[in-house]
């Protein structure tokens, strides 16, 4: 046999090894083919960043035909339950309790100087609880945008023309502007992290703890048949784990997928050769299973939860953590497969996308390959 | 290879030390490695034998000195020595998720062992094993001694001129030790050198070259028969005793012409110190006894090696309370059982053991010893039987049991990152110790095993015998009256072993009842009774001699403990 050959069989004797390891160990193939459904599952059906109807406190200290038309107004949109009252400090108790997500006082002049436009500050005032912004924002918006239809319409009917600009909206790439649509995608990085750094930060530590690869090494293993036959066997359960959850994410959860196949596949490829390639660093360096999963834990999952743009966006960071975020590979994989699924194979986002993730895996792999010793210090 | 005499691997002036390690773990150490022989390295835990094979096989690189296997360096020609060099690290290396014959495959294509010949080497590596019957099994599912020999199996796959076998023998009941004694002598017949390394120091006298390594030096290295020329004529055997085997120890260690004493059976097992002559009448024993010279042992001349052992009493009789000498039973289990599935871990076992008395749980790993031991401390709750330990029923009072007991566990069990005080303040907490009974608990321990310089130390830093001494303080603050030791001085050099017993033989003293569990045979004479554990039955119990006893056949007239279990465990089956 040629030295080649010999080389190649080593290598697949090795792969070979690894594999049985995987199919024999249920923990392995719970994490890669169950986990996944879950996860999705959580964050399809259970998380939700959209806020459907909040309750409005709205206080009439103005009780003429005008007020009560603008109360109405806000009553009949979709967005508002509201709750009607004459008392502004009630209704602050209202908030304090937490009964109304903000309220809407209508002053006693409010009738003549919205109408005939007579000089003076707006009468209306708008409380809202700043203590979640997200909501006190919400608020604000849609009663702004209640004001300005009730304005409008109530010109119109006392037949003057509307004054102001109107600024229709409309979303494009999730025109529902359903939180699902980026959330699902974007989750598909955690299961893919868990399944890459979790499963491969154990494999090389696993090998040290039960001192099977002092065997290998008096065996001559090489650096590259030792890192090669850790990779491939997870690279190719990591891939199929991909596939079942943009499966799930498409059909199951029916988000619509602009983009093609090939991309999307590219796209789980490059980013499944850094997180194998951190979690083999982490376990070669760690060669405790323990200290390595608890590494894997802060330095893969927790970034690409927090820093990678899925659920907090990156734009609205601090800008030291924004640039903390062009290292975690996880962010460039998030924007790559949103795209990918919402507005399809956009090559002028996808091309730099890809471009970190490839660095972030050859940096990975290449790191653990330098520290990867053929003896035992 | 002509000369079957020339060293297959030379190591001149050898040095290893680790970073942040003040001393190092190997110096000045010089060996050949003879084909044809097996060469013993021998030592307690710590003292670098590991070290030393891994720096053989290549896998690290000496601080200072010479090394060459085969004419070669170890450290920069690795790959060309891959094949000729078989080395077994501990546990075998072996995958216990892979079957018998994956494990073999996957180390047959790491050396590239293909084709015919390696259909006619797995043929006879497996007759040799005698595994040909379990290739399909998981090599996790095989018993401590087929592990061994797959470990073997894989190693010897190539041809390797060199085999370095680290610690084959631990894990491993004596039937499959001796077993894989002979499968080496028919691999040393065929010219290669096996160099075996062990914490059992039985085992170096069946090698014919030994290197006895402690604390990183070489103390000894020759034939055993050579050590045993050390203390001839100086070993001595004091029988037909009146009283207590442990009450002579310690009035013989009083005479300053003994070096070194253990109890042995019903008599007790003396060094005299050279030039100097032992009389029993100086020991104040009773005057039937007698002295009569016996064999030494591989361990009596590692003892004279390191000076003898300071005669020491423990102050543990007296900073313990006194127990009632009345011989009445405090441990009794019937048909005691414990099922895992369909696998009987202890079958029917059903044992009495008398206030004060030692009592010694033998057998190998896996036989139920530990199972056992465990439902007797409340640790493990028995499928069915009964076990009574100090009056109380385990079965419906376990804590209650619980705080009768002390237990020191396998392995060191305590908090590395606390120190020694803390240890102690947490485990006497956790016995209900509190306010002045705690303090002066631990004042009279750290007194009786003179611990008050080591207070502040984390527990993890201490060297082996004082985390010893600490993890028996710990299991004696809230003054148990039975004592669970669980396999407490395996890989233990000789005198920190000494010291130990000298400590429960002065717990033992008091009155306090001792539950000890081993697989080192030697250890077995220190008990007053012992109980034989093989296959989750207890085949036998009686007194070290009773068994020895019951092993004597005309072919063999005085067998050692190990003999006799391998004949009662053979005769059992």
């Amino acid at each position: 046999m040629t030295d080649l050959s010999l080389r190649l069989r080593r290598l697949w004797t090795l792969c070979r090894k690894e594999t049985l390891q995987i199919i024999r160990d249920p923990s392995t193939l719970l994490i890669a083919f169950i986990f996944p459904g879950i996860l999705l599952f959580i964050f399809g059906a259970g998380i939700n960043l959209d806020s459907s109807t909040v309750t409005l406190g709205v206080v009439l200290e103005d009780t003429r035909p005008q007020a009560i038309s603008l109360a109405e107004s806000l009553a009949n949109s979709p967005t508002f339950r509201v709750k009607t009252g004459f008392d502004a400090k009630q209704m602050g108790d209202e908030l304090r309790a937490g009964r109304v997500r903000g309220f809407l006082i209508v002053r006693n002049d409010f009738s003549e100087r919205a109408l005939r436009q007579s000089p003076g500050t707006p009468s209306l005032l708008l409380i809202t609880d700043g203590s979640e912004p997200n909501t006190a924002s919400f608020v604000a918006a849609h009663v702004r945008g209640a004001i300005a239809v009730w304005q409008r319409e109530e010109l119109r009917r006392l037949g003057r023309q509307p004054t102001g600009i109107d600024v229709e909206t409309r979303s494009w790439f999730n025109p529902s502007t359903e939180s699902r649509n980026f959330l699902l995608p974007g989750s598909i990085s955690i299961v893919m992290t868990v399944v890459g750094a979790l499963l491969t930060a154990l494999v090389i530590a696993r090998e040290w703890e039960r001192g099977t690869m002092e065997a290998l090494l008096a065996a001559g293993i090489t650096r590259f048949e030792l890192l090669a036959s850790k990779v491939l066997p997870y690279f190719v359960l990591g891939l199929i784990s991909f596939v079942i959850c943009v499966g799930l994410t498409r059909y199951a959860f029916g988000v619509p997928f602009r983009g093609s196949f090939g991309a999307v596949m590219l796209v789980g490829a490059l980013f499944l050769g850094s997180a194998l390639g951190l979690g083999l660093l982490l376990s070669t360096v760690l060669r405790s299973q323990f200290n390595a999963a608890q590494a894997a834990l802060n330095a893969a999952f927790l970034p690409a939860l927090m820093l990678s743009g899925f659920v907090f966006e990156i734009s609205s960071m601090p800008p030291i953590i924004r640039a903390v975020t062009h290292v975690v590979p996880a962010r460039y994989f998030v924007v790559a497969i949103q795209t990918v699924f919402q507005a399809g194979d956009v090559w002028s986002v996808l091309i730099p996308a890809f471009e970190g993730l490839g660095l972030a895996a050859v940096g990975f792999l290449g790191f653990t390959y330098l520290k990867t010793r053929r003896r035992l210090e | 290879m002509t000369n079957p005499r020339q060293a297959l691997a030379t190591i001149r002036g050898l040095r290893k030390s680790f970073p942040g390690e003040n001393k190092p773990a190997l110096s000045d150490v010089d060996l050949d490695v003879l084909p044809g022989l097996v060469t013993g390295l021998v030592g307690p835990d710590g003292a670098g034998k590991t070290t030393l094979l891994r720096l053989l096989a290549g896998l690290l690189v000496p601080t200072r000195g010479e090394l060459s296997v085969l004419g070669l360096n170890p450290t920069h020609d690795s790959d060309a020595l891959r094949d000729s060099i078989g080395y077994m690290p501990q546990k075998f290396g072996l995958y216990e998720d892979l079957s018998v014959m994956e494990n073999l495959a996957l180390y047959a294509d790491l050396k590239g062992l293909v084709g015919e010949r390696r259909r006619t080497t797995f043929d006879r590596l497996l007759a040799f094993t005698d595994l040909a019957r379990f290739t399909d099994r998981l090599a996790g599912r095989l018993s401590g001694g087929m592990k061994q020999k797959l470990g073997l199996a894989c190693t010897l796959l190539g041809t390797p001129k060199v085999l370095l076998l680290d610690e084959p023998g631990v894990g491993v009941d004596p039937v499959s030790r001796r077993e894989l004694w002979r499968m080496v002598h028919e691999l040393i017949a065929g010219g290669i050198a096996v160099v075996w390394s062990t914490a059992y120091l039985d085992e170096a006298e069946a090698c014919d070259h030994v290197v006895l390594l402690n604390e990183g030096e070489i103390l000894f290295a020759g034939a055993p028969a050579e050590l045993h020329d050390r203390v001839r004529n100086r070993v001595f055997l004091l029988s037909d005793l009146e009283e207590r085997p442990r009450i002579a120890l310690k009035n013989a260690r009083r005479d300053p012409a003994s070096m070194d004493g253990v109890v042995q059976g019903r008599g007790v097992r003396l060094i005299a110190r050279p030039d100097a002559e032992l009389h029993p009448q100086d020991f104040g024993v009773s005057s039937a006894a007698t002295l009569r010279p016996t064999r030494p042992r591989f361990e009596d001349g590692f003892i004279d090696l390191l000076g003898g052992v300071p005669s020491a009493e423990s102050e543990l009789a007296n900073a313990i309370s006194e127990h009632p000498h009345d011989d009445a039973i405090v441990i009794r289990t019937q048909q005691l059982t414990k099922k895992y599935g369909d696998f009987k871990a202890a079958d029917e076992i059903s044992v009495s053991v008398k206030r004060g008395e030692v009592f010694g749980l033998l057998g190998p790993n896996g036989a139920g010893k530990s199972t056992t031991f465990k439902m007797l401390c409340g640790l493990v709750s028995p499928t069915s039987g009964d076990a009574q330990v100090a009056g109380v029923n385990l079965r419906s009072s376990r804590s209650e049991a619980r705080q009768r007991l002390g237990y020191m566990a396998q392995k060191f069990s305590l908090y590395g990152n606390l120190s020694v005080r803390q240890n102690m303040e947490f485990f006497g907490g956790a016995y209900a110790l509190a306010g002045k009974r705690l303090k002066s608990a631990i004042e009279r321990m750290v007194h009786v095993f003179e611990l008050a310089p080591l207070m502040r130390r984390a527990a993890g830093d201490l060297p082996l015998g004082h985390k010893q001494r600490l993890a028996l303080a710990c299991a004696l603050l809230h003054g148990p009256e039975i004592l669970f030791l669980d396999e407490p001085t395996s890989g233990v050099d000789p005198l920190t072993r000494r010291e130990f017993w000298t400590h429960i033989n002065g717990v033992v003293e008091r009155g306090v009842t001792v539950l000890v569990t081993t697989h080192f045979m030697d250890e077995a004479e220190y008990c007053d009774r012992i109980g034989l554990i093989s296959r989750g039955k207890m085949i036998a119990t009686g007194t070290p001699d009773d068994l020895k006893a019951k092993a004597t056949t005309p072919e063999q007239p005085d067998p050692t403990m190990e003999e006799a279990f391998i004949a009662l465990v053979t005769e059992a089956a």
